[in-house]
């Protein structure tokens, strides 16, 4: 129907579109508008494919039922997913996304004639190694983002799986990969194919199994940027401008991401492709410090009262409030202390909660003002000149340790200096430790009051007694 | 001799990486979980192959074995496409300044 160059141009402005739609992203006042330029963009790409294409038989009847069935799909999930159950909804989108990577793949590998790609049987060679590629990113992204999913989810438990040779074997299953593309390369065997894609799952699937619960930021970032990859490598197979172009912003993106989840843990980027992680550290140093320290415990009558008396409160929340659901306690509690003229802001850790941008998110549903809301950098100075610190599901991301104890597991990890404030308010069910499985000195400074409850319940209580 | 549109290829890719490099740093750390599900969204881009395999059957024999695959990525592709924009533009349009809630 139009001409592959006039195609390609439009494919062109598409990725265009896809660029400003991630530009929009740097406030949140042209982010929308941002959000509009992809919607733009992903109409162009699909109405241009179908003229391309040009084939209006039967299929193209049955391509948009099929379309309308997934969107609908998408838009109801959409519009029900709680905010709170962001991260897995972005597990399972990233999975989505892995496995129609996959089949894309598999549709061309089977019937390469309508994408140009030489006939069955004898495939062009460089579009055999870009299929190929796309096919295994992808498959170990379907796999490794439905592990993720599972254990956002609390259907698989979040610790760690780990056995002997694990990395040995993951790299035998990596080289495997390969050496099988290479003979499919020589031989154009479909079952040497399949395996390709069967062993990548697998590899999927033994990536992220050992990583905990707790270190689900670089994960999903990591999978964000495999998509992103996977997506490339079947552009390139389709030589298709708009897929290769938003597979590199895509790709680029997740590694951002895992690069800035990474510092904020004080890891090493190695050290997460590997895996593993999460399970070092949750072993020794727990019986180490077993001798009792005193420690203050309060209500929310105390709580109330050192709040009522401030002038100044930073809210540190992290994902105990996510799971207790306090977001919009919280913020009915600040609402009552402004009231009072007290200068409330809130300080978010990078890791705080399970995906980058997780706590803001909810904040922002709790109709909490972004320019109330620091990141770590922005706000630590203000910790002492501060009256009272509210930690609410934070735990490890405000551990002193970090800064002062070489030994210790976190040494190094950039946290939030909470003990700096006049008084220190801890929200926590107990006094168990956090994922990093080491004690928190904060617990038992004299200037720290724990409140032992689950967030939700506390935050309301405090509320009722701030009148 | 001919430049092989690989390597025009390669070149879009390579300045792609350098262009999302420079933009997601600029991405303000609070938007860091719309930016994920907008990139998820994007990435579904990947739907144009699905409905070039799907369309290629004839009147005849709409679902072929290649075709079967394409479909199937039409829809998972299309709830990404779809839940990806929707729940962006949900969760954006929760981040509001001060001055915008007057009440």
């Amino acid at each position: 129907m139009i001409s592959a160059n006039l195609s390609a141009i439009f494919y062109l402005i598409s990725g265009i579109l896809f660029i400003l739609a991630l530009r929009g992203l740097s406030s949140p006042d042209t982010s929308r508008q941002g959000n509009y330029f992809g919607i733009a963009g992903m109409i162009i790409a699909i109405v241009v494919t179908f003229l391309s294409v040009g084939n209006f038989s039967n299929s193209l009847v049955y391509v948009l039922i099929f379309l309308l069935i997934g969107g609908a799909i998408g838009a109801f999930i959409a519009f029900r997913i709680p905010m709170t159950a962001m991260p897995e909804l972005v597990a399972g989108f990233h999975s989505l996304v892995g496995l129609a990577a996959v089949f894309v793949a598999i549709a061309a590998f089977l019937n390469p004639e309508v994408f140009n790609l030489g006939v069955v049987g004898r495939i062009k060679l460089a579009s055999l190694i870009e299929m190929s590629i796309g096919a295994a990113v992808g498959a170990i992204t379907f796999s490794g983002s439905i592990i993720a999913f599972l254990k956002l989810r609390g259907i698989m438990s979040g610790s760690p799986i780990t056995f002997s040779g694990q990395h040995f074997l993951n790299l035998i299953l990596g080289i495997g990969i390969f050496v099988l593309i290479y003979y499919l390369c020589k031989t154009q065997l479909s079952n040497i194919f399949w395996t390709v894609i069967i062993i990548s799952f697998l590899v999927g699937v033994l990536l992220i199994i050992p990583i905990g619960g707790a270190d689900m930021p670089v994960v999903i970032s990591m999978l964000n940027s495999y998509s992103g990859w996977a997506a490339a490598g079947i552009g390139f197979t389709l030589e298709n401008t708009a897929l290769i172009i938003t597979g590199a912003l895509v790709g680029s993106s997740g590694a951002i991401l895992s690069y800035i989840m990474c510092k904020a843990m004080n890891r090493s980027f190695v050290s997460v492709i590997l895996g593993g992680f999460g399970a070092d550290s949750s072993s020794d140093s727990i019986n180490d410090k077993k001798e009792q320290k005193p420690v203050k415990s309060g209500n929310a009558e105390d709580a109330a009262f050192l709040m009522k008396n401030a002038s100044s409160v930073i809210i540190v929340p992290g994902y105990g409030m996510a799971v207790a659901q306090a977001q919009h306690a919280l913020r009915e509690m600040v609402d009552k202390l402004k009231k009072n003229d007290i200068k409330v802001t809130y300080a978010i850790h990078p890791v705080a909660g399970r995906m980058p941008g997780h706590m803001n998110v909810l904040l922002a549903e709790a109709n909490v003002p972004y320019d109330e809301v620091f990141e770590l950098e922005d706000i630590n100075n203000d910790f002492a000149n501060s009256d009272v610190a509210f930690v609410i599901g934070a735990n490890d991301v405000t551990n002193p340790v970090a800064k002062t104890d070489p030994k210790s597991p976190i040494f190094g990890m950039p946290v939030l200096d909470v003990e700096k404030c006049k008084s220190v308010l801890f929200v926590k069910r107990s006094l168990s430790p956090g994922y990093a499985g080491i004690d928190n000195e904060l617990f038992y400074k004299d200037n720290t009051l724990m409140l032992f409850a689950d967030a939700k319940k506390m935050t309301e209580d405090i509320v009722k007694n701030l009148d | 001799m001919e430049i092989d549109p690989f390597i025009f290829r390669s070149s879009i890719f390579i300045l792609s990486i350098f262009i999302g490099y420079y933009v997601v740093w600029s991405v303000t750390p609070s938007l860091h979980t719309p930016l994920m599900s907008v990139t998820n969204a994007i990435s579904s881009v990947i739907i144009v192959g699905a409905i070039i395999a799907a369309l290629a059957g004839s009147t005849d024999s709409v679902f072929g074995i290649s075709s079967i695959f394409g479909f199937l990525a039409i829809i998972l592709a299309a709830i990404n496409i779809f839940g990806g924009f929707l729940v962006t533009q949900r969760m954006l349009q929760m981040y509001k300044k001060k001055k915008d809630k007057k009440k």
